[in-house]
This record gives structure tokens, sequence and C-alpha cells, in this order.
């Protein structure tokens, strides 16, 4: 398979190697122990309780059902007592609705998810989202409108210091594979890819062995931030690229994170919804980790079990350092996107002194989706969004490859990121004011 | 549960080390081997004259933050920086009063009053340069023939012609180039002729600017599409006419082509941010440059080349924007 690559990225200090070949431990579920779970852990409409408080429930008891077809069911993490549904902590929302469930019993056994209907009613009722980070409704990937001839399973981690894919893809590779083959087939696809960063040599030599027993084609891809980036993956494999506003089912392609493949195989062959992953918990803590945690587990008994801060922590980012998002508090809980946990300390910071832009042109180089942030971020400052969306900032992927280069330490894709919900009400405006 | 404040800032949460301050350092490093080089040549006076414009340009930069009200913006070594660039642009022995004037017009004139750094339009330091030029053309055009500094770092003066300006001369008194009378390549190389203290000594502008290559402070495409085409275009009329102009290798090693390719177009505030656009504008100050040197009545013209490519700018990065990434041109 050639290896087509794409238009800019960049090349940030990967700092994988404190976590990267420390086998994922379990982290034990205590009797009293707190669950909190959003309702909304997923994009799409927030699901919807269908417990009740003070309800005794099971591990893997469906507790939230979907609130509707783009959104996600929530199941109990633990066996358990409901004690509130009421707020709880949430990274991007500050507080949001939730339900709080407190431990009675310990033991691994779940309550399996029914196997009528369909693939897709089944990978539905198992909760199961994007387990890379955009938790985007998986079923919804697995009902394309069109016809796809190629299945991507995206095994890049480009992402700086997480390594829980590539745990997962040591560990359980036979999950992933057998997960996509099953994609593959329910859905009646041509051709399975694997792409995997070459940065994890240990991982694409395993999965090499498996390559002509499971019929798929593995790409060693060049390492690079964001390769992993669902449209940069696409152009790196298969040399199509994905119109601008559009799915990637547009060029007949559907792509999976290696986590969600294997909460597939999970949720299709074991009956296991979707309650606990492999999170990364690294930076400024004691002994990083690979950790199996339950969904709702507050990031704090996390950093307990990597053996509590080291130093003083100042900064906690729930997901990777590129995209990932400061939390407020250690009371957030893990969701379903949630991949890694970093800790940085006032020393692991970097420079964050502003100056002008100097018009250097080093995030016109990094923009892999060939945008032109000097230039937008003034239009930014002066809210002229027009310009901006003349300036196709919609098609911004908010990987922050252009913060991250920019010696100003402009905030060039935190202004993208505001002025392109700003847009989108424009535009939803615009469309009411015509109908 | 502890409860402790966290920072909360948007993503991304790592950052490229490279910060602007140690990129305008860098850029002062690269030009280390001029400064050196004409030190060499002009002891004393390329001293007083380097030292001079720093200061003027650093205490024109702190007084008018001061008297504006602006947060100091001396720590991001810009000021300085465009300080060493005008020096580079002046002849050795320019009264200090020109380098006075200059420093104001760069630092107040034609970079505060737009904003400050980023804001400006234009070269700072080819703004003074060309302003002083009209304003005290005799001063500005008083050329010192060099001497190292081996035979005294304080010397007595004596007033040159630059080959270019010979040239030019040549060509108006006996309507050839007058063979006898050009400078040698070693010394043109080298910086062994008269002219402004930077501009001379192409090797070692082209050192300073392979370093900046190196670490990536600047890219090829507007140095090389800005020497391409002057060698190019002065070569396609030295090729019909030898008699009409000097051979193109001699063209970009004269004057301040290689300061300005490597150093004065390529300031990131007044050249494009899109690759395509950079050649674009190389192209432009490389033509420019040679109609002038060789249809002007300016023996020099990359500066005047450089300042007219700067106000097309805006225009390059607006029209020559690449298509997004899956954008469907309409």
């Amino acid at each position: 398979m050639p290896f087509f690559g794409f238009k800019g990225g960049i090349h940030p200090d990967y700092n994988k190697s404190s976590t990267s070949g420390k086998p994922t431990e379990t982290l034990p579920v205590r009797v009293g122990d707190k669950f909190y779970l959003p309702l909304s852990q997923h994009i799409g409409a927030p699901a919807k309780p269908v417990a009740a408080k003070n309800q005794q429930v099971k591990t893997g008891e469906l507790v939230a059902e979907a609130g509707g077809f783009i959104s996600a069911a929530i199941h109990s993490p633990v066996n358990g007592k409901i004690v509130s549904i009421s707020h709880v902590v949430h990274p991007m929302a500050g507080r949001m609705e939730g339900i709080v469930i407190e431990a009675d019993e310990t033991n691994d056994n779940y309550e399996p998810v029914s196997d009528e209907g369909s693939f897709q009613q089944i990978i539905q009722r198992a909760g199961i989202t994007g387990m890379g980070g955009a938790t985007f409704p998986t079923h919804v990937k697995l009902s394309p409108p069109k016809e796809v001839d190629t299945l991507l399973i995206n095994g890049a981690e480009c992402e700086p210091y997480l390594t829980c894919d590539h745990r997962i893809m040591l560990e359980e590779p036979l999950k992933v594979i057998k997960g996509a083959v099953l994609i593959k087939e329910k859905l009646n696809i041509k051709n399975l890819i694997i792409g995997i960063e070459k940065n994890k040599p240990d991982a694409i030599q395993l999965f090499k062995r498996y390559g002509r027993e499971y019929g798929f084609e593995l790409v060693p891809l060049y390492v690079k931030y964001p390769q992993g980036g669902e449209k940069q993956l696409i152009k790196s494999c298969l040399n199509r690229v994905v119109p601008e506003g559009k799915l990637p089912v547009e060029v007949g392609v559907i792509v999976h994170n290696v986590g969600t493949a294997a909460a597939v195989y999970e949720a299709f062959y074991e009956r296991k919804p979707l309650f606990e992953r492999i999170v990364t918990v690294t930076g400024a803590v004691v002994t990083p980790k690979n950790l199996r945690v339950r969904m709702g587990t507050p990031i704090l008994s996390l950093i307990e079990a990597c053996g509590g801060f080291l130093g003083v922590p100042k900064k906690i980012v729930m997901g990777g350092p590129m995209m990932g998002m400061a939390v407020t508090s250690v009371e957030t809980p893990v969701m379903k996107g949630t991949s890694g946990i970093v800790v940085y300390r006032e020393e692991d910071m970097p420079d964050l002194t502003k100056y002008p832009c100097i018009r250097c042109g080093r995030c016109v180089d990094a923009c892999p989706m060939l945008l032109v942030p000097s230039i937008m971020d003034r239009f930014v400052k002066r809210e002229m969004y027009e310009e901006l969306e003349q300036h196709h900032v919609l098609n911004c992927i908010e990987c922050g490859c252009c913060s991250y280069v920019c010696p100003s330490r402009r905030t060039l894709v935190g202004g993208f990121k505001t002025s392109k919900r700003h847009i989108m009400q424009i535009i939803k405006e615009r469309g009411a004011k015509n109908a | 549960m502890p409860d402790r404040k966290f920072l909360v800032t948007f993503s991304p949460h790592d950052r490229h080390p490279e910060t602007t301050n140690k990129v305008m350092m860098t850029v002062i490093i690269a030009m280390l081997p001029i400064i050196a080089n004409s030190i060499w040549y002009y002891g004393y006076y390329a001293v007083k004259g380097y030292v001079l414009t720093a200061l003027f340009c650093v205490g024109f930069e702190y007084l008018f933050d001061k008297i504006s009200g602006r947060p100091i913006a001396i720590k991001d070594n810009s000021a300085l920086l465009t300080g060493l660039l005008l020096a580079m642009n002046m002849p050795a022995a320019a009264p200090w009063w020109t380098m006075l004037v200059g420093s104001f017009v760069a630092i107040v004139v034609s970079k505060q009053v737009y904003g400050g750094l980023g804001q400006n339009p234009f070269n700072p330091a080819l703004v003074a340069r060309v302003f002083l030029l009209i304003a005290w053309p005799v001063e500005m055009t008083s050329w010192v023939r060099p001497s190292p500094v081996i035979h005294g770092f304080l010397f007595d003066t004596v007033s040159s012609a630059t080959p270019l300006g010979t040239l030019k001369s040549d060509l108006i008194a006996h309507g050839h180039v007058v063979t006898a009378n050009l400078a040698t390549y070693t010394d043109q190389l080298i910086g062994n002729v008269s002219g402004c203290m930077g501009g001379d000594g192409a090797i070692f502008v082209l050192i300073g600017g392979l370093f900046m290559m190196n670490r990536k402070i600047i890219s090829w495409h507007i140095p090389v599409s800005f020497l391409g085409t002057l060698f190019v275009f002065t070569g396609i009329i030295w090729l019909i006419n030898p008699q009409r102009t000097i051979d193109p290798f001699l063209h970009i090693i004269s004057g301040g082509a290689m300061l300005a390719a490597f150093f004065m177009a390529t300031d990131y505030v007044t050249s494009p941010v899109i690759k395509r656009a950079q050649i674009v504008f190389g192209i432009g100050c490389g033509l420019i440059a040679g109609v002038i040197r060789i249809y002007g009545s300016y023996p020099e013209g990359t500066g005047f080349a450089v300042l007219i490519m700067n106000a097309f700018v805006p225009l390059l990065d607006k029209y020559m924007r690449p298509l997004s990434f899956g954008e469907v041109k309409k």
C-alpha cells in the first residue's frame, strides 16, 4: 500500500515513553466509591435517564437511554445505588445534568446487552461512541447513507503523551482486528486498512502477522501530528480528499479508532456495554500508567492510583495536549471519550508570553487544512464572521497546529473554535429567515 | 475531596519552543558575520554606526511606548534588529545625526505609527534608508574606501565610489562598461569594496542567510526567487550586449542584492505568509531591482524593489491563498 501523506502538520515532542511500555492495570472498584455520569458524553442529543433515585443498579444496566438517533445510551459502571440525578462536573459545560451512583458491591460481572435486532441496534444499545476523543455515536457511522468501499481503522494515536490505543493494539490485537472484520462483513465493505504510526514498531510488527489471515492491509504511517485526523488519515492512506463540509462517507470511507473496533467486538461477541475504557495517566504524576477505568470515575482516583501528583499541579488536561480540555476540578469524571489525563506543573508549562503577530507564516505552513490562520486571526479579533466564513474557518479541524507553532503565542485555534460556533449560529438564523 | 484551582486555557497545551524574541535574536546572530566583516573593513566607523543605530532605535522604541502608554516592547528584540539592519544600509562614515534621523524614521514613522510590531506595511530599515538617501543624498553617498582593521582601527577616510556607482558613471561617460574599473569577484565576495556597511561581502551575507535557513527562520522561497530573477534578467541583458552591463554573477554579489534577498525581503512582517506568494514577491523584487540597476538613474535598486513589492503583499496574500483542504472551487 503506498503512503500518500498530507500537507502541513507538526512534529511535537511525543513524550510517550513513560507509559508506552506499561501494561494496562485495572483500577479496582471499592465499596462506597462514587461514579459520576454526565448525560452528554458524546456528540448529539443528551441521553435521557431511565432509572430513578435510590434505585439499585447492576454493572452494565441501562441508566440513560439515547436521546435520539445521534445520541448514545449510558450504562451503570458498577453494582450500586443511584444516589442522585442532578448536576455533575463536566469539562466543557462546567456542570451538567448527570447521574451519580455509589458502588456497594465489587465484582467483574455485568448485565449483557440483548442481541435482538440488527448489528447497528446492538452497537447502539451498548452505548458505543468513538473512543478517540470526538465521541461520535458509533452506530450512526455504521449506518452509512452511501456505498462504502473502505473501512479504515485508525491506530495512529498522533496525540503526544497518549498510549491507550498503543496498549490496546499490543494487549488485545485480536479484539481490534476481529471488531474491524466484523464491521467490514456486516456492512459489506470491500477493503480493510489498519493504519499505525511508525513510532509504534511493536504494534506494527504484531499486526503484520495477522494481515493475511484476517484480510486487511497494514499501512505504517509517517509520524506527524495530526496523522490520526480523519481527513488526514484518508488522504494519507487512500489519497482521497474529503470535500469541505462533508463526511468521509462522501469518498466511500468510514474511519474507526482501534479502541472503537475493540468496543464493537466486545459489544457483539461478549454482549458487553461500554462502561469502562483505557485511560493514559501521565505528566506530573508519581508513576504514569495506563489504567482500565470504569466510566464516571473522578480523575482524582486515577491520579491517586498513579501515586498522586508529582510536585504542585498547575493544569490538568483531559485528552491529549494538542486537543484536550483543561479541567477546573479533579472531580471531573472519566467519560467515553477520555483517552488521557495529562498533569502539568508550573515548570512543565511552555513560555506563553504573548507578542503581536509578526506574520512569520509558521501557522500557514503548519495548517493541515491549508487555511491561513495568521490572516484569519485578524478577522477573529474584529469579529468579522463573514470574512472568516469566506476564509473557510468552518473547515478548521481544531487540531491546534497553528497555535502550537506560533512564536507570538496567539490564541489562534481558540479564536477559530469560538468563531465557528458564532458562524454556525449565524447560518442557522439565516436558514430560519429564509424558511 | 480537596479542590484546587487549576489553570484553564484553550488547547493546545504544549507549544513549540520558538518564541518571537528568540526568532529576532537568531536573526541578529545570523548578522554577526556581516557585522564582523564590516568592523574588519571599517573599524571605528562600523562600531560607531552599529552602536549608534542600535541605541537610537531601541531608545525611540522605548520612548514611543512610554509616551503612548503601551507596554514597553524592547524585549522582543525587534527594534535592535531594525537598528542593526539600518546601519547595514548606510555608508560607514555617515554622520551621527543621519543615524538619529534614520532611526526615528524607521521606528516611529514607519513602524510605531502603524501600530507597532507586525503592523507596518513597509520594511522600517529600508524606509529609513530611502528617506535619508532622498533627503541627504550627499551624506548618504559619501562612500569610504575599506581599510582592514590591521592597518588601524581609526583611519583617515578616503572617499571612493561603489562598484555599481562606477559602473553607472562609466556607462554615462563612455556608453559602455569599462572592464578595468570593475571590482573583482573576490573583492565583492569578501567585501573589499566601498559601499554600505552590510551590503558588501556577499559570502558573509550568504553564511548568515544559510544559517537562518538551517534554523528554519526563513525558507528558500524569497531569496532564491529574488536572486534567481535578478540573475536571469541581468543575464539576458548581458548576453544580448555585454557592453550594456556587468555579468549576472557579479550583479547578484554586488551592492545590496544579497543583503536584501536574505535579510530585507524576508522580513516576516512585510513579506507574504503564503509560500507561492513569496515566490511571486521574490520575482517582483528581482525584476524591479534589475530594471532600476540597468535602466534607472540610481546605480542600485534593491531597496526600492523591496519597498515596492512590500506594497503588494496584502494583495498577494489575498489572491494567492491556496484552496483549503477539500475546498471546491466556485
